[in-house]
């Protein structure tokens, strides 16, 4: 399959008067993984939000499947599963409770059981029914990593996903998304950590050699 | 749509209920400032009689400023809002689920809460229903059009008294007209007129303040 589903065109994003990134384009086809290199400020947090519409781009164009993204939100939003830096949970309600919120808005049908299993496939089967906050940073992680198994969504957009992992967890994300690759998804990540993600179509995108300063 | 309204709707429930304190500290704000006027104005029974509506309807404007802050900024805080954003629902509607779970549990305390206060003032039988309907009508329309005040001021230091600011002078003609009706039906005269403008400001508020709010919401996240 050649067609690119994900197509960045002469993008530009801009952070105060610093300009990040100016006329970037690549695109992305089904069964493929970017890797966004840059060192810190370089603009790789702001280049996935934009991607995910959280941040207006400057100029530049943003299509999934031939047409730009802010004309089919709702489509777009269905196919998409952006994890930041926060880890997007409340820390009063417990895994089960956050992921089965994620799930009935995201409009797929989930079971408890479903739920059940994503939590214990992340090594918490013990504290599905603690509250997030008493949980330690790599099981909030945990928590948070797991609505990847949850909704079936065709972009993942992953912002420093390997952060408080532990060996095994960065083994089993791993692996999570060589499956995802192989059944033909599509991820975008940063990550500084040197982990060997070669799996399915693998391309690099270096942020931070065109820093310019206005 | 209205199983993702439910969801929304039970979330902020939950999430208040385990945080039972905040939604005391309204209800007794409430009751504290209502208590605190006979107090100081002393026991003239005509004159607390007179000036009860427009005591109890003002602390109820204080009382939903309180918690507004705490709207979206918690969400805001721990990136679920963002993720809310990147739900495949319409923001909107998110927004009215929230809207919603905030009257629930700062706005419909107050109008249960509001007979017993208003029997320390001396109100009676109608006037004590008046006041209790004209509460039922104006909170809702309290939290919506809280809810763009908190929207545009998220993230933004003092946030608080900010939206004090913005939110209280677009409260004013509810103030009017919820304590205007009040003070009408205990005249003798019909309140009817005060109701039906209520009821129009609270179906526009539900028409136009969630889409306001989304579009708020989005300029704040980025």
């Amino acid at each position: 399959m050649d067609k690119a589903l994900l197509e960045i065109r002469a993008l530009e994003c801009v952070r105060g008067d610093k300009q990040l990134f100016s006329e970037l384009s690549f695109s992305l086809e089904a069964g493929s993984l970017l890797h966004v290199h840059g060192p810190n400020g370089s603009g790789k947090t702001t280049l996935l939000r934009a991607i995910a519409g959280l941040v207006l781009q400057e100029c530049g164009e943003i299509r999934w499947n031939g047409e730009l993204v802010t004309q089919q939100q709702d489509e777009f939003n269905r196919e998409l599963l952006y994890l930041g830096h926060h880890y997007g949970l409340k820390f009063e309600l417990t895994g089960y409770e956050n992921l089965k919120v994620f799930a009935n808005l995201s409009g797929s049908e989930t079971s408890e059981h479903e739920v059940e299993a994503a939590l214990t496939r992340f090594g918490l089967a013990h504290c599905v029914e603690l509250p997030v906050k008493v949980l330690s940073q790599g099981q909030k992680r945990r928590v948070a990593l797991a609505r990847l198994l949850l909704q079936p969504s065709k972009l993942w957009i992953l912002d420093e996903p390997f952060v408080a992992l532990d060996v095994a967890a960065v083994e089993l994300l791993l692996e999570v998304i060589r499956t995802h690759v192989a059944s033909g998804g599509m991820v975008i990540l940063t990550t500084h950590q040197e982990v060997a993600v070669e799996v399915g179509s693998l391309q690099h995108l270096h942020l931070g050699s065109s820093v310019r300063q206005h | 749509m209205l199983a993702a309204l439910r969801c929304m709707v039970i979330r902020d429930l939950t999430l208040a209920m385990r945080h039972r304190s905040d939604v005391l500290t309204t209800v007794f704000f409430f009751i504290i400032v209502v208590s605190l006027f006979p107090l100081g104005v002393g026991p003239d029974a005509q004159l607390l009689k007179e000036m009860a509506a427009g005591v109890v309807w003002v602390a109820a404007l204080l009382a939903s400023m309180l918690s507004l802050t705490r709207l979206f900024a918690d969400d805001f805080n721990d990136g679920t809002l963002e993720q809310l954003l990147l739900v495949p629902q319409p923001l909107a509607l998110i927004v009215l689920g929230k809207v919603l779970a905030h009257w629930i549990i700062s706005g419909l305390p107050l109008v249960l809460m509001s007979p017993l206060l208003g029997l320390q003032f001396g109100l009676e039988g109608d006037e004590l229903i008046m006041l209790m309907v004209t509460l039922l009508i104006g909170t809702p329309v309290l939290s919506l059009l809280g809810a763009i005040g908190a929207a545009l001021t998220l993230g933004l230091r003092g946030g608080g008294v900010l939206v004090s600011l913005l939110v209280l002078p677009l409260y004013i003609p509810v103030l009017i007209f919820g304590a205007g009706a009040v003070t009408a039906s205990a005249a003798g005269m019909g309140a009817d007129g005060h109701l039906s403008l209520m009821g129009a400001i609270l179906l526009l508020a539900l028409a136009l303040a969630p889409w306001a709010s989304a579009a708020a919401l989005r300029i704040s996240v980025e």
